[in-house]
C-alpha cells in the first residue's frame, strides 16, 4: 500500500504541492489528470525521492514503512520505479547497462535481449541511453527499464504522450505486464500511478480511480473514465468551479 | 648478441638540430634539457623477453605489452633506456628492428628520415637528432596484414635520464598494421624525460592502427613528437591513453592526408591527477579530395590540468572533419581547457566541432539511482561510460587492451 498524507513539497524554495492525500491499495492503479503546471510530475518525483523536490510537510508510507526521508536509491531498491517524462541522455552508458542495472543479480544477456525484444528495442541495446532517441523510443525504453526493475509501485509520467497509435497498444501491453494486470486483483500486489492528458491509456489499462490535480491540490477524485469525459466536455475551468 | 650500431645521418640534419637546440615548443612548459643525462648504461639483449623480471613485465603489461603470451603478438620490440633489448617477428611480411639497424640495412630509409616532421620543429626534435638513442623501425610489406598486433615498449629505467628515440613506421601499399606502443618507467618516482619522434608513412590503401598507452610517474616529463602521412585510401587510427600521474606531457601530433579519401581518426583518453599537467592536441590536415577525419578526446581531471587542443584544416574539395572534446571535472582544483580549431578555405568542405566541459550532471546520477544504483555506483557507471573507448575499426583485441588499461586506473579516479 502507498499512503500519502498532507504532503507539501517545495521546489527551489517555492511550495508546489500543498497538502496531498492519496492512498493506493495493493493491486490498484490510479490515474492523475490535471492541466500543465498543476504539480503532477512534482508529486511523482517527490514519491520517488528526488532531492530537488523537498518534502516540507506530511508523510509517505510505502508497504508500511515511513519513506518520507529515505533517499532516492533506497526507495528504488524498496520497489518504487518511475518512467520519466523527459529522462536525460547519459553519454557512454549503453541502454543494455540500464536494463542490466534494473535486473541486478538477475541480469543475463538473454534476459536483457528478451526485454528489449518485448519493447521492440532490440537494436537499441548498444546505443547510449536516450541519446538521439525519438519521443516514442524514449517511452518504450522507460517501460523496458521498469520491466527489468519489476517495481511494486510503478509511477508513469505521461507514458503515451508522443507515441503513435500502433505503439500505444504496445505501451499499453507493457504497462499491463508491469502492473501484473493478468493477475486477479485479490492476489495482485503491484500498484500504479499514471499521469495522462489524453486518457488514451485508459483504453488499454484498467484503473480504479482518477484524481484531478490543479495548482498543487487534488480537487477531485472518482471514476477515471467519468473524470476524463468531464474534462473533455467542460475543461478544467469547470473542475475548478466544482471544487469550490 | 645484438650490437648497437652507429646511426648514419646527414650533416644537414645535425646542423638544423643544433640551430634549434634552444627553440622552445609552441606549447607546454619549457624543459631544461641540460638537467638530464643523455646516455645510460648499455643493457643486455634478451632473447626471451619472458625472462625479464616479473616486476618489469607487470609494468609493461599495464601498458599493453605482453611478454608471456607471444602468440598474441606478431612482433615485439623492447627498448630499455637507450638500448634495444629485444626484437622479434612472428609473421611473414612484417619487419621489426631497431631503427639503427634499419638505417644500416636500407639506404632508402634516409628518404623517410625527418620527412613527416621537421628536425628543427623544436628543441625536443633537435635533441632526438643530436642524441640518437635509437628507436624502432616497423614495416609491413605490400599486401601483408598483421593478424595480431605488433608491440613496442619504451621503458625508462634509469633516473634523470633523457630517452631520445626516433621511430619510423611504414605500411606499404595495401598492407595492414596494428601497432601497440607502451611507454612506462620502472620507478614510481624517479625523474626522467621521454622524447619520442615517430614518423608514420601510410601508403595507398594501407591501414594502420596505433594504440599508445602511457604510464609514467609524477617526476617524468614527456614530449612525444608524432607525424603521419596518409596516402590515397589509407587509414590511420590513433588511440592514446594516459591515466596515470605524469609531471608534464605536451604533444600535438599531426596527420596529413595527402591522397584522396584518406581517413584519420584520433581518440585520446586523458586523466590528470593532482600535479599532472597535460597539453595534448591532435591535428589533421586534409589536403586531398574526399579525405576525412574525426578527433575525439575525453579528458578527466581529478585535480590536474588538461589543455585539450584539436585542429582540422580542410584544403581540398569534399573533405569532412569533426572534432569532439568532452571534459569532466571530478575534483575542484583541476582544469580542463578545450581549444578546438577549424580552418577551411573552400566551399563544400564540412568541418564541425563540439566541446563540453563540466562536472557529472546530477540529473544523470539521479536517473541511474532511480533504477536502484547507489550514488557511488551511479557515478562510477557514468565515469566508466565516459571513458569507454569502443574505437571503430580497431580490432576487438586492442579495444580490450585499452579497456584493460582504463580499468586498471579506474580505482584511482573514483
Ligand atoms: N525545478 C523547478 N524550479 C522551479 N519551478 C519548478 C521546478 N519544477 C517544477 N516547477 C514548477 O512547479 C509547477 C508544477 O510543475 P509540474 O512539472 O509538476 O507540472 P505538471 O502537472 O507535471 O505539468 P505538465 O502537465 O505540463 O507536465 C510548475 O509551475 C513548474 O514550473
Ligand atoms: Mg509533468
Amino acid at each position: 500500500m502507498l499512503e500519502i498524507k498532507g504532503l507539501t513539497v517545495e521546489v527551489e524554495d517555492t511550495e508546489i504541492l500543498h497538502g496531498i492525500d492519496m492512498t493506493i491499495n495493493p493491486g490498484e492503479t490510479h490515474i492523475l489528470f490535471g492541466p500543465n503546471g498543476g504539480g503532477k510530475t512534482t508529486l511523482l518525483m517527490a514519491i520517488m525521492g528526488f532531492p530537488r523536490y523537498k518534502i516540507t510537510g506530511g508523510s509517505i508510507f510505502f508497504r508500511g514503512n515511513d519513506i518520507t526521508r529515505l533517499p532516492l536509491d533506497e526507495r528504488a531498491r524498496m520497489g518504487i520505479g518511475m518512467a520519466f517524462q523527459r529522462p536525460p541522455a547519459v553519454r557512454g552508458v549503453k541502454t543494455r547497462d540500464m536494463v542490466a542495472a534494473g535486473l541486478k543479480e538477475r541480469a543475463s544477456e538473454e534476459k536483457v535481449r528478451h526485454l528489449a525484444e518485448k519493447a521492440d528495442l532490440a537494436d537499441f541495446l548498444d546505443r547510449e541511453i536516450n541519446y538521439g532517441f525519438s519521443g516514442g523510443e524514449i517511452k518504450r525504453s522507460e517501460m523496458m527499464q521498469l520491466l527489468a526493475q519489476n517495481p511494486r509501485l510503478t509511477l508513469l509520467d505521461e507514458p503515451e504522450s508522443g507515441v503513435d497509435l500502433t505503439n500505444i497498444a504496445l505501451i499499453g501491453n507493457l504497462i499491463n505486464e508491469l502492473l501484473h494486470k493478468n493477475c486477479p486483483i485479490r492476489t495482485r500486489k503491484c500498484m500504479g500511478l499514471i499521469i495522462t492528458h489524453t486518457g488514451y491509456i485508459l483504453n488499454y489499462v484498467n484503473a480504479r480511480s482518477g484524481y484531478v490535480m490543479i495548482s498543487g491540490r487534488i480537487i477531485g477524485c472518482g471514476d477515471p473514465h467519468e473524470i476524463l469525459a468531464t474534462i473533455k466536455e467542460r475543461g478544467y475551468a469547470k473542475c475548478i468551479k466544482c471544487a469550490k | 648478441m645484438h650490437q648497437m650500431r652507429e646511426i648514419k645521418s646527414s650533416r644537414t640534419y645535425r646542423d638544423s638540430a643544433k640551430e634549434a637546440s634552444d627553440k622552445p615548443a609552441a606549447f607546454g612548459e619549457d624543459i631544461d634539457l641540460s638537467s638530464y643525462a643523455s646516455s645510460a648504461e648499455e643493457k643486455h639483449y634478451q632473447d626471451d623477453p619472458s625472462e625479464l623480471p616479473d616486476t618489469t613485465k607487470e609494468k609493461m603489461l599495464e601498458v599493453g605489452v605482453t611478454l608471456d603470451e607471444p602468440d598474441q603478438r606478431s612482433g615485439t620490440f623492447i627498448q630499455e633506456d637507450n638500448t634495444p633489448i629485444h626484437c622479434s617477428v612472428r609473421q611473414e611480411g612484417i619487419e621489426v628492428m631497431a631503427v639503427s639497424e634499419a638505417l644500416e640495412k636500407y639506404d632508402w630509409l634516409s628518404d623517410y628520415w625527418w620527412r613527416a616532421i621537421a628536425v628543427d620543429t623544436d628543441k625536443y626534435t633537435a635533441s632526438v637528432e643530436m642524441n640518437q638513442n635509437n628507436g624502432y623501425f616497423i614495416r609491413t610489406l605490400p599486401g601483408y596484414k598483421t593478424t595480431y598486433p605488433v608491440q613496442a615498449c619504451l621503458y625508462l629505467a634509469t633516473a634523470q635520464l633523457s630517452q631520445n628515440v626516433h621511430n619510423i613506421i611504414i605500411a606499404e601499399e595495401g598492407s595492414e598494421l596494428h601497432l601497440i606502443t607502451g611507454c612506462t618507467s620502472s620507478s614510481e618516482e624517479n625523474a626522467g624525460l621521454h622524447l619520442g619522434v615517430s614518423e608514420f608513412y601510410i601508403k595507398r590503401g594501407a591501414k594502420v592502427t596505433f594504440t599508445m598507452i602511457h604510464n609514467w610517474n609524477p617526476g617524468i616529463n614527456v614530449r612525444p613528437r608524432t607525424a603521419t602521412i596518409v596516402e590515397e585510401n589509407g587509414l590511420f587510427l590513433n588511440n592514446y591513453v594516459l591515466m596515470k600521474p605524469v609531471r608534464s606531457l605536451q604533444m600535438n601530433p599531426v596527420a596529413r592526408c595527402v591522397g584522396e579519401n584518406a581517413v584519420v581518426r584520433y581518440n585520446s583518453t586523458l586523466v590528470a591527477t593532482p600535479g599532472s599537467s597535460m597539453d595534448v592536441g591532435s591535428q589533421t590536415i586534409l589536403d586531398a579530395r574526399g579525405a576525412k577525419t574525426e578527433i575525439i578526446t575525453r579528458a578527466i581531471t581529478t585535480g590536474g590540468d588538461i589543455i585539450s587542443r584539436g585542429y582540422i584544416e580542410g584544403n581540398a574539395p569534399d573533405v569532412k572533419g569533426h572534432l569532439e572534446c568532452r571534459g569532466l571535472i571530478l575534483q575542484e582544483g583541476g582544469m580542463v581547457h578545450a581549444i578546438p580549431e577549424l580552418k577551411g578555405n573552400l566551399a563544400g568542405i564540412d568541418l564541425s566541432h563540439e566541446a563540453a566541459v563540466g562536472k557529472i550532471a546530477e540529473e544523470e546520477v539521479e536517473y541511474l539511482m532511480a533504477r536502484g544504483l547507489t550514488q557511488n555506483e551511479a557515478t562510477a557507471t557514468i565515469i566508466r561510460g565516459f571513458l569507454k573507448v569502443d574505437v571503430e575499426g580497431l580490432p576487438p583485441m586492442l579495444n580490450a587492451e585499452i579497456e584493460r588499461a582504463v580499468q586498471a586506473s579506474e580505482k584511482d579516479i573514483m
